[in-house]
């Protein structure tokens, strides 16, 4: 057993911190949640010559080949310095399906471009019923010859704005898992996109698909099997968003023991009141807890071993921690800690949108009840 | 033991309702006004005009000074009535100034003040916290230097709501710096509006709104403006007052955002299944309502003691810690029922019930900071209340 970093991943969080501090301080942060695309191609570029938009990608496609373990790792880096942009979008969601559904020509065709940074990518998935499971999926893709017509409405879909390609879940027949998946420019006739204002100033938006029609070669693996690689990517994508919220908890942690130790009231530093340590030593607790359950999860995907209890145990418990830690964080810091000027409210407002990706916590609540076999 | 109120409160309590309904410029079930707002405050200070025509503003005020002496369980029902349907009614002028003025108060002060706070025509912005000086009050540093007739005040105060068109602030400042830190602090007066020296920052929150830092560089202010004994500010801020401090507001709020999310759970799905049917989201609000519950009475026994001549004391710390911690469970479950849609901001056209929830969820972080820390209410209940010893 080893629970802890390899040299690689050592080697990866530290260079990850170094690149992130430098290029990503929170002054961007804040300049991102009011820029029209919400992150700069100067960056973008830089990421990719990090290496890590192909951090997964296999070597043949151009990338790193790396595993996700690896790339949670970097996920938790990124959710502390909170990067705004399409970096999960792209990597996580459009990335990994194609790696995981794609045929060879769809991957030599998108990956080593995702590899270079050339093409920003994105899932729609949820639609207004805000549901994560099949039945939710009601956009159309109807088959006439050598092409299909996709019709209907996705909802909070990350980064579309900006993204080339779209993968859009679309049911393509009556039984309830029949859905396939397509690769779609954004740009397509009969798309049409509003963005939508949220908690976590990030970028979501309203889809509407008005009869757009891909070619067949626009379909993504088997038709009728893509809820299969949908539900692969639920998961990495929740373990994804648990290493987030776990590096942003470490972070709110951090602050509110620096600022507990600098902040006097009553001639003391209110770290050394009880209620404050205690408050510390609570969200001390939730970030510990967080990354342990996170890692454990992140390893039995890179295995390949079954993963349905452990990604369900850690989005549940994660996404409630790391809400509980910024509400300590917040109480800690008092009135300052409120103000927009100030980081705590950033990493607050992000949990709630982490909190709520790829199912909260009485969705995966409900999961674990089905697999301890009530 | 006797739950019911009295039959002449309940009468009052429907009187208040036919009234608002008569009356109330906007609908309150559709709408949230924030009385710092610019657009909105135009309309809270009208309405507010009518309630005072009513002498409602003033009840628990005594006679002699305009007021009806009310009940404290009178005043309990207007109080409920008026937060369940989001109205703020009372204000800072009408529950602290005043009433510090009628105890302390000069004849000339009460002469130009009363008259004015009672039909809400002055704007008060507290201006006790400063940047170094928050829950430790005691050591704010704003000082104040005798200067002829006037006092020569220089510091600043924050978190007040002095950028909301405030046109008086009424403060502490230190005016004796090397005296024991509660005694050299004195209570005063002191115009906003037009005045030199002042400058107001507005600063944003990570709710819609804002909060206020006002800086003072020599500002003068005239010495008859000082309220109560140079030097004995702290307790002349400190001082209770016999008007109910129960804290109903807090649960007849969430009263109504309970009834909000019950119809919300009525009318939306989740997975395919009316949120009203989920055994999740039921136990879950099932169980704020209980809390609800429990905050309500526990206000209620506050007002009672002070019916009864008792002094509340931890009593009415656990109502602030209790309420305002029950307020931010709430709209979190709010917001979490809502699921992905409960992230939308405001102005969002898919935002359920207009984004209400999620920006109140964030405002009720602020109710535990404000008017006193959870942490320093907690501390207030175990050591003057229980009297443990100090840490
Ligand atoms: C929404 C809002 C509105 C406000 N409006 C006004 C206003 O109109 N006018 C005005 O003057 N002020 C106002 N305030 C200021 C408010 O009174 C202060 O924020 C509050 O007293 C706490 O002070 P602080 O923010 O400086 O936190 P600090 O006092 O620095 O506290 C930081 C943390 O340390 C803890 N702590 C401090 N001392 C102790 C102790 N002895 N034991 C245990 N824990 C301790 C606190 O509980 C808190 O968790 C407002 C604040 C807010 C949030």
């Amino acid at each position: 057993m080893d629970l802890g970093l390899n040299e690689a991943q050592q080697m990866l969080k530290t260079s990850a911190q170094d690149f992130l501090s430098a290029e990503c301080p929170d002054t961007y942060v804040r300049e991102m949640e009011e820029d029209e695309r919400g992150y700069t191609p100067e960056l973008w570029t830089k990421i990719a010559e990090q290496g890590w938009l192909g951090l997964i990608i296999p070597e043949q496609y151009g990338g790193v080949e790396l595993e996700f373990q690896d790339l949670v790792v970097l996920l938790e880096e990124m959710g502390r310095y909170m990067l705004p942009g399409p970096f999960f979008s792209t990597v996580v969601l459009g990335g990994m399906s194609i790696m995981d559904a794609g045929n060879e020509e769809q991957k030599q065709e998108y990956l080593p471009r995702i590899a270079e940074g050339q093409i920003i990518m994105t899932l729609a998935l949820t639609e207004p019923s805000a549901r994560w499971d099949a039945p939710g999926v009601e956009l159309t893709a109807t088959a006439n010859g050598d092409s299909y017509t996709l019709n209907g409405t996705k909802l909070f879909v990350q980064n579309a704005h900006v993204s080339d390609y779209m993968v859009v879940v679309a049911r393509t027949g009556s039984s309830e898992k029949d859905i396939s998946l397509f690769v779609v420019p954004t740009q397509s006739d009969g798309i049409n996109q509003t963005l939508l204002k949220t908690i976590a100033s990030d970028r979501q938006s309203e889809v509407v698909f008005s009869d757009v029609q891909v070619p067949s070669s626009a379909l993504l693996g088997v038709e009728n099997k893509g809820w299969e690689t949908i539900q692969k990517v639920m998961q990495w994508g929740a373990i994804g968003k648990c290493a987030e919220m776990s590096g942003g908890g470490q972070q709110v942690l951090d602050m509110t023991v620096d600022y507990a130790k600098q902040r006097t009231q009553f001639g003391r530093p209110i770290g050394s009141f009880q209620a404050i340590q205690h408050h510390c030593a609570n969200m001390a607790t939730d970030v510990e807890g967080s990354k342990f359950i996170t890692y454990q999860a992140a390893w039995r995907l890179s295995e390949g071993l079954p993963a349905d209890r452990e990604v369900a145990m850690a989005k549940a418990w994660v996404s409630d921690a790391y809400r509980r830690v910024c509400a300590l964080g917040h109480q800690s810091h008092g009135a300052i800690g409120f103000t927009k000027e100030h980081n705590m409210q950033l990493y607050s407002r992000r949990a709630k949108a982490s909190e709520i990706m790829f199912g909260d916590t009485d969705f995966h609540l409900e999961n674990v009840a089905n697999i301890i076999g009530l | 033991m006797d739950f019911k109120f009295e039959g002449i409160d309940e009468d009052f309590r429907s009187e208040i309702k036919d009234f608002v309904e008569k009356e109330l410029p906007w609908n309150w079930r559709e709408q949230d006004l924030d009385p710092e707002d610019e657009k909105d405050s135009v309309l809270v200070r009208n309405f507010k005009r009518k309630l005072g025509d009513q002498g409602w503003l003033t009840m628990a005020w005594p006679k002699e000074y305009g007021g009806q002496a009310a009940s404290h369980m009178r005043q309990v029902v207007f109080n409920e009535e008026m937060a369940y349907r989001g109205i703020s009614a009372g204000d800072a002028g009408i529950r602290m100034v005043g009433p510090i003025l009628m105890l302390y108060g000069t004849d000339e002060q009460k002469e130009q003040f009363l008259p004015k706070i009672a039909s809400a025509e002055i704007n008060w912005s507290q201006g006790y916290s400063e940047p170094d000086s928050g829950s430790d009050l005691a050591s704010l540093q704003t000082r104040a230097v005798e200067d002829g007739d006037d006092f020569v005040v220089s510091g600043s105060k924050i978190w007040n709501s002095a950028h909301a068109d405030s046109d008086w602030m009424f403060m502490l400042v230190r005016t004796e710096p090397d005296a024991p830190k509660h005694r050299g602090i004195s209570f005063v007066l002191t115009e906003l509006e037009g005045q030199e020296g002042v400058t107001i920052e507005k600063i944003p929150m990570m709710w819609d709104a804002y909060r206020g830092l006002v800086t003072f560089d020599n500002v003068r202010v005239p010495k008859k403006n000082l309220v109560g004994e140079q030097n004995r500010g702290w307790y002349v801020g400190a001082a209770l007052l016999d008007f109910e401090r129960s804290g109903v507001d807090r649960p007849a709020r969430a009263k109504r955002v309970l009834e909000d999310l019950v119809e919300f759970c009525k009318e939306n799905k989740k997975n395919g299944r009316l949120l009203a049917d989920d055994p999740v989201i039921r136990n879950q609000l099932a169980e704020l309502a209980v809390q609800v519950e429990t905050t309500r009475l526990m206000c209620y026994n506050v007002a009672w003691m002070q019916s009864q001549d008792l002094i509340p004391n931890k009593e009415a710390s656990i109502t602030k810690v209790y309420g305002t911690e029950t307020v931010n469970r709430l709209y979190g479950l709010g917001v979490k029922i809502m699921g992905l849609y409960g992230q939308l901001d405001p102005d969002s056209k898919w935002a359920p019930l207009k984004g209400r929830i999620e920006n109140a969820w964030l405002r009720s972080f602020g109710g535990m900071v404000a008017a006193g820390t959870s942490e320093i209410q907690r501390n207030v209940i175990a050591q003057r209340g229980l009297e443990l010893p100090r840490g």
